[in-house]
């Protein structure tokens, strides 16, 4: 039968599942102001930022977890959590790849990045972050010559403080939500762009995370910011190893773009998701926003949603400048017992905005996926428009697919679209598949990734052969 | 080339119930012969033609298929596609997002692959795609667009007969491939299958009506009432039922 068949293509093994053993500075488990003292100093950083960690570690005190998303998991308890752990290095750090810990970078191989290949061929620049420090950054001097600045969170931090200082917590302030809050007091790296006026970034940018410590949480900070007239288009990877116990990762990425800039943001997420019993897997508690602060600005998110336990994250675009445009593609696929909540806000506040959103949600096995969405147009937004379409494809009978769209209309002019559908994927299809020859294998990752090429289209050439392989991977074991 | 001894088939309905469908089939099919089957709705033509295809939603309950002195039950769907035979849907599939071409060469290339033979490329595939799509009356652009997708009933069914003539079939099952085309599609669906008959290659066509036969004119006609075949008959069969309709043979 076709159902068993989807099932073992389902329930292929989750290949990133290694662990590397490195000595590593590790903080004790918990969370108090000494420890977020601790990791400042460790960081050596600047009044500024110290302040921020305890106003943010003050407010978060007296937030709640969120519970209206359609995701279950036990209570956390944040004073298991160890907050600071980074590779031990020889003092002053990796100077070039040369220096890296050769098992770090063995680590890259395995998950199919190795550094120096990788980065001269493809001519991408990789930040490469290994629990919460960054290790290596390739390309930075051609980089350079562009004036791009692109770097670790805590490079940045010591070298372009007044950067730093200017954007941080202006996108998503910590006040924002639990995650956020969280991740402010206590983010330990992350990545750092910054593109000068009228720039044309001359490569596109990307950062592979992984969670390799156990019992580690991952709270990584990104920032881009886009100068007016610049453009960059930035690629985020993520994968994790296997682990009985769940991790949380709850990261916070701003993006700014000015003027005429505009930003490319993709993410293809892999975290390991948990076994078929949905034992482990890491939650993925993400705030990610973007604020389209100048005219004509353009700020857009591809994600690729593959992995994770919990996926909780809402990619959105605040639409500030007059004529500026927000879009969200994404595709989330949930198998076993994986659980995503997650879809995007767009917020018009400046004439003639216009805001696409096209999100296809897929569920396999026991999964449940769950599209999210805020429209709103603000009465200052004349002229507003949105074109909403989120299609959802069930694979097997005892997932679930749900969609929580709301829009918010404040000026008459605006002009909002909605579609949304819902289908089980066929058996009419799989037979005219098979009756043409095809085995059902490749009949449903044909079907799959028809019904997500809108959003394949989006991604950069190599990230979107790279997502569909992914998707083969994630389905493997999974119609019914 | 097909042998049907006794298929008796049945579906499990909504309510969980079982429903026989075919009550006992026996046909016999040789090599250059084209077979039409007719009779009115629900007398089982179409669960015939899915059930040799291989569509898991019916049960054989008994009887037996040999294809090529193979037993044809015991293969998969695209084993059987492999060996040559082709189903022309009634309902022809939309697939959105899967380009026509791609669709078209992945399956070309996957029956070539299963008989040992090599992969088309790119260059002789288009040049192959583009001389048939003339014979069935298709522009181009087809190809360019989603599988089936926003296609017109009678462009469906012009797209099943280009699959039809790219992969070659050594038996081709066309259900109501008639249906609901005005006449310039059902001449070129004609034409398509008129061009596919050979000596070493059979055809059946299943269908309500005669005006089809007239274009497809078949050597052994069948009359299909309640899962059985209550008559076999030359092309004047035909002519027979279109004047009497079906019910003079129910009562026989």
């Amino acid at each position: 039968m076709s159902n068993e068949y989807i099932k073992q293509v389902v329930n292929k093994n989750y290949e990133y599942g290694f662990v590397t053993a490195i000595e590593s500075d590790t903080f004790a488990p918990g969370l108090s102001e000494e420890i977020i003292r601790k990791i400042s100093a460790r960081k050596n950083e600047p009044d500024f930022m110290l302040n921020y960690r305890l106003q943010a570690y003050r407010h978060w005190l007296t937030m709640k977890s969120p519970e209206w998303a359609h995701v279950h998991y036990p209570e956390i308890d944040f004073q298991k959590i160890i907050y600071y752990s980074a590779p031990k290095v020889k003092k002053d750090g990796p100077k070039s790849l040369e220096e890296v810990d050769p098992k770090l970078l063995e680590t890259y191989e395995k998950l199919g990045i190795p550094l120096h290949e990788r980065a001269k061929l493809a001519g991408v620049a990789v930040d490469a972050v290994f629990d919460s420090v960054s290790v290596a950054t390739t390309f930075k001097e051609k980089l350079a010559e562009a004036g791009v600045i692109f770097c670790s969170f805590s490079d940045a931090v010591q070298n372009h403080p007044e950067l730093i200082e200017t954007y941080l917590g202006t996108v998503v302030p910590y006040r924002d939500n639990f995650f956020a809050a969280l991740n402010a007091a206590v983010f330990s790296d992350g990545s750092f762009v910054y593109i000068p006026k009228g720039v044309r970034c001359p490569m596109e940018l990307s950062t592979y995370f992984r969670i390799n410590a156990a019992n580690t949480g991952q709270f990584e900070r990104t920032l881009i910011i886009a100068d007016e007239g610049s453009y960059v288009s930035y690629l985020e990877g993520c994968t994790a190893p296997m682990r009985d116990e769940n991790q949380l990762h709850a990261a916070v990425v701003e993006l700014v773009a000015l003027e005429n800039a505009q930003i490319k943001y993709s993410t293809v997420q892999n975290w390991y998701p948990g076994d078929e019993e949905g034992r482990g897997g890491i939650y993925n508690f993400v705030t990610k926003r973007g604020a389209c602060r100048g005219k004509n600005s353009k700020i857009s998110w591809t994600q690729i949603e593959t992995g994770s336990a919990i996926t909780w994250k809402y990619p959105s675009v605040v639409l500030q400048g007059d004529n500026s445009v927000g879009e969200f593609y994404s595709v989330a696929l949930t198998n076993h017992r994986q659980q995503a909540d997650t879809g995007t806000k767009m917020i018009h506040i400046g004439k003639n905005t216009r805001s696409t959103i096209i999100s296809k949600g897929i569920s396999a096995g026991f999964g449940q996926n769950t599209y999210r969405g805020l429209v709103r147009v603000l009465p200052t937004a004349i002229n507003a428009r949105n074109y909403t379409q989120c299609d959802s494809l069930l694979l097997s009978d005892t997932c679930g697919a749900h969609t929580f769209p709301t829009i918010n209309a404040k000026n008459p002019t605006a002009h909002i679209e909605h579609e949304a559908s819902t289908s089980k994927i066929g058996e009419d299809q799989l037979f005219y598949c098979r009756q043409r020859g095809l085995n059902q294998e490749d009949a449903v990752t044909m079907i799959v990734n028809g019904f997500c090429k809108k959003v394949f289209n989006e991604l950069p050439m190599e990230f979107a052969v790279e997502a569909q392989k992914l998707l083969e991977v994630s389905l493997e074991g999974s119609v019914g | 080339m097909l042998s049907i001894e006794n298929l008796h088939a049945s579906i499990q309905d909504d309510k969980q119930q079982i429903k026989n469908i075919l009550c006992g089939i026996n046909l016999q099919i040789n090599p250059g012969e084209v077979h039409a089957i007719m009779g009115p709705n629900g007398s089982g033509k179409s669960t015939l033609a899915n059930a040799l295809a291989g569509r898991e939603d019916y049960q054989i309950t008994a009887g037996k298929v040999e294809f090529d002195h193979k037993d044809l039950l015991a293969l998969t769907p695209e084993e059987r596609a492999a060996r040559g035979l082709f189903l022309a849907f009634q309902y022809p599939v939309e697939i959105p997002g899967v380009n026509n071409m791609y669709f078209l060469k992945a399956a070309v290339n996957s029956i070539r692959k299963q008989r040992n033979l090599s992969q088309l490329d790119a260059i002789d595939f288009l040049k192959l795609v583009k001389e048939k799509m003339q014979e069935v009356g298709m522009d181009e652009k087809f190809l360019h667009r989603a599988v089936n997708e926003g296609f017109s009933g009678g462009e469906k069914k012009r797209n099943e007969i280009l699959q039809m003539l790219m992969l070659e079939p050594r038996l081709a099952i066309l259900d109501e491939t008639d249906s609901g085309l005005d006449i310039d599609a059902l001449q070129a669906v004609a034409k398509g299958v008129n061009s596919l008959r050979s000596k070493d290659r059979s055809i059946i066509v299943v269908t309500h009506y005669q005006r089809l036969l007239d274009y497809i004119v078949p050597d052994v006609i069948h009359v299909m009432v309640k899962g059985q075949i209550i008559k076999s008959g030359g092309k004047e069969l035909a002519l027979e039922l279109e004047a009497k309709g079906y019910g003079w043979l129910e009562c026989a």
